[in-house]
């Protein structure tokens, strides 16, 4: 039933079998329908892209993978296995980290803080052995430092290591918050417009960050943008949406020659 | 040393008990009020009715026999055994929890997301119900707690002082042990939020619920964990205020003590709980010795502590520790 086979895109990539299926998903609030039956899926080590208009419906949709939304309608299939209804930190459990479009991040405490709370899944001793450090804690401890040390280094921001995040602009607090989602080693990375709200050379920089994290460590993302440019330059492959429905989903090529794609975005009037 | 000085000092040395004291009400308020931004107006109540708990499972009271025994006409009251002081606060934490995973799953999961007044009001109501509890449990007489903390003057500094300086201070050993216990208590908080994963994730979660799930943290737990150290907290100011002063109704308005405490220090600082509580403790008694006693006709304490607090909100809202509040235009 799930899709196992490689394909390879046209840039000469090769991006492995499905890992996140979702299949007719219907979402409403109240009277508005945000997601109309919209399936598509996510491959193993692919940057999979959401794009659309605002009002599309693409935070709403990265909402329901990430488990803060139920859809009232549709399964979502994860790893070969349908996905019951969960809370959302149950779907973190399961692998799958994500980001802000409003940077969540705990403000009052440092970037290390912040960054080790990614790694709360991976620490088993008990509250005891860690609060005297002691025994296999201490181990494990210094164990998920590393890793969140190597996180740090990987996204560049050793410098701010002991700052309170609060106190950081904007484009850094992306980063950070990029850096908690990556420490968890998640599966499956949700990015919700990485590159909001930032100039040319933040997005520069956040673009290089996503490919090298995807290159590096091989994690599957799925990011939304409404940004075009950007993210044809970065994806391997894209859907698109508009008032809730796919109007697109194929390489960035195929897309950008869609015709329905080009209407939502040069504006046609709908009737 | 003039006597008038040795006098005054032993004056602050037994304010700063006292603050402790204070302090140990306070500290309640402050972890729920971190963890999930609820002002917890049943805290007082929650020391109440964990003092009541405590000796109730020492003495072997059937709990709701007064109930039980109105409603079936028997007449039974104690199981006829006593319980050791430490399984019975063993036994004590382990209600304190359960009463914390009650509030809740049938309280304040029903509040998620609600304004901060509404909580507080649902509090307030749990302050009451809570109080009818405790009494219909345990019943509503004027209750010995007694757990083996020694009592009295402490001998030693009696002797000591009086050798150095011709005056014996009057040092209380209870307040020595509540001293010692806060001291602990604190560490043990500050090494439970700092270096364990739970603490972390209640750190996390005071700062921003929709990050802590997205990083896998379930927001229920967390709260049910707040709640029950909370309770804890409770359990060792009743303890100490119980063997002081008898475990009865009035126990529950050390709360309203709490409060000035909490204006001083900020309700979102675990230092500033113990530093606020201290200067409390510290001001009132010396005021009192300075200044009430001998111009103002005494009875000071009653008061100070809440003017010191409106002076407080005056000049720093934010209490001594509390975060900076900072306005973004």
């Amino acid at each position: 039933m799930l899709d196992t086979d490689t394909i390879t895109t046209p840039d000469g990539r090769t991006i492995g079998g499905t890992v996140m299926d979702l299949r007719n998903i219907t979402l409403r609030f109240g009277g508005v329908e945000a997601i109309k039956d919209i399936s598509f899926d996510i491959r193993e080590g692919e940057i999979r892209a959401i794009i659309g208009p605002n009002g599309a419906g693409k935070s709403s949709m990265l909402n329901v993978i990430s488990g803060f939304y139920v859809p009232q309608e549709g399964e979502v299939w994860y790893r070969g296995k349908l996905r019951p209804k969960m809370k959302p930190y149950e779907v973190a459990q399961q692998g799958i980290a994500r980001t802000f479009q409003n940077i969540a991040l705990f403000e009052g405490m440092s970037v290390l803080d912040n960054v080790m709370t990614g790694r709360l899944g991976h620490m088993k001793t008990n509250m005891l052995s860690q609060a005297i450090w002691w025994g296999r804690a201490a181990k494990e401890e210094t164990e998920n430092r590393a890793a969140v040390e190597r996180v740090i280094d990987f996204l560049e921001i050793q410098a701010i290591r002991k700052t309170p995040v609060g106190r950081l602009p904007y484009g850094l607090k992306k980063r950070v918050e990029l850096a908690r989602a990556l420490a968890a080693e998640p599966s499956l990375l949700l990015l919700d417009e990485p590159m909001a709200g930032m100039n040319v050379e933040e997005k520069e920089d956040m673009s290089r960050f996503i490919l090298d994290v995807n290159d590096e460590f091989g994690t599957t993302i799925a990011l939304i943008e409404h940004d075009m440019g950007v993210v044809m330059d970065l994806s391997d492959r894209v859907v698109v949406m508009d008032y809730g429905r796919k109007i697109g989903d194929g390489t960035p090529d195929e897309v950008r020659n869609n015709q329905a794609v080009i209407d939502a975005y040069l504006g046609v009037a709908h009737d | 040393m003039p006597d008038q000085l040795l006098f005054g000092m032993e004056v602050a040395l037994n304010g700063l008990m006292a603050g402790v004291m204070y302090a140990l009400v306070a500290l309640g308020f402050v972890l729920i009020f971190k963890a999930s931004g609820i002002f917890n107006y049943a805290q007082g109540v929650m020391a109440l009715f964990a003092a009541m708990t405590l000796v109730g499972i020492q003495n072997g009271q059937v709990p709701f026999s007064y109930l039980i025994n109105a409603i079936f006409g028997t007449d039974i009251q104690y199981f006829g055994w006593q319980a050791p002081a430490l399984l019975a606060i063993l036994l004590t934490v382990v209600v304190m929890a359960g009463f914390a995973w009650l509030v809740n799953r049938y309280i304040f999961s029903h509040l998620v997301n609600q304004e901060p007044i509404i909580l507080f009001m649902a509090t307030i109501g749990l302050a009451y119900f809570l109080e009818g509890v405790a009494d219909l449990m345990w019943g509503s007489e004027i209750k010995k707690l007694d757990v083996g903390l020694p009592q009295g003057i402490n001998d030693w500094i009696d002797q000591t002082t009086f050798e150095a300086f011709g005056y014996g201070f009057f040092i209380d050993n209870l307040d020595i042990v509540a001293t010692i216990i806060a001291a602990l208590l604190v560490a043990g908080l500050v090494l439970f939020s700092q270096y364990t994963k739970q603490g972390r994730a209640l750190r996390a979660v005071a700062d921003d619920h929709q990050a802590a799930l997205s990083v896998g943290i379930s927001l229920n737990f967390i709260w049910v964990l707040v709640w029950s150290i909370a309770g804890f907290v409770a359990l060792v100011a009743g303890i100490m205020w119980g063997a002081k002063s008898g475990v009865q109704f009035s126990l529950s308005l050390i709360a309203l003590k709490a409060l000035p405490v909490l204006m001083l220090g900020g309700f979102t600082s675990i230092p500033g709980a113990i530093v606020g509580g201290l200067i409390i403790g510290v001001g009132e008694k010396l005021f009192e010795f300075l200044i009430g006693a001998p111009f103002l006709g005494g009875a000071t304490e009653n008061w100070f502590a809440y003017v010191l607090a409106l002076v407080f909100l005056v000049f720093r809202p934010q209490g001594l520790f509390g975060e900076k509040i900072i306005e973004r235009v």
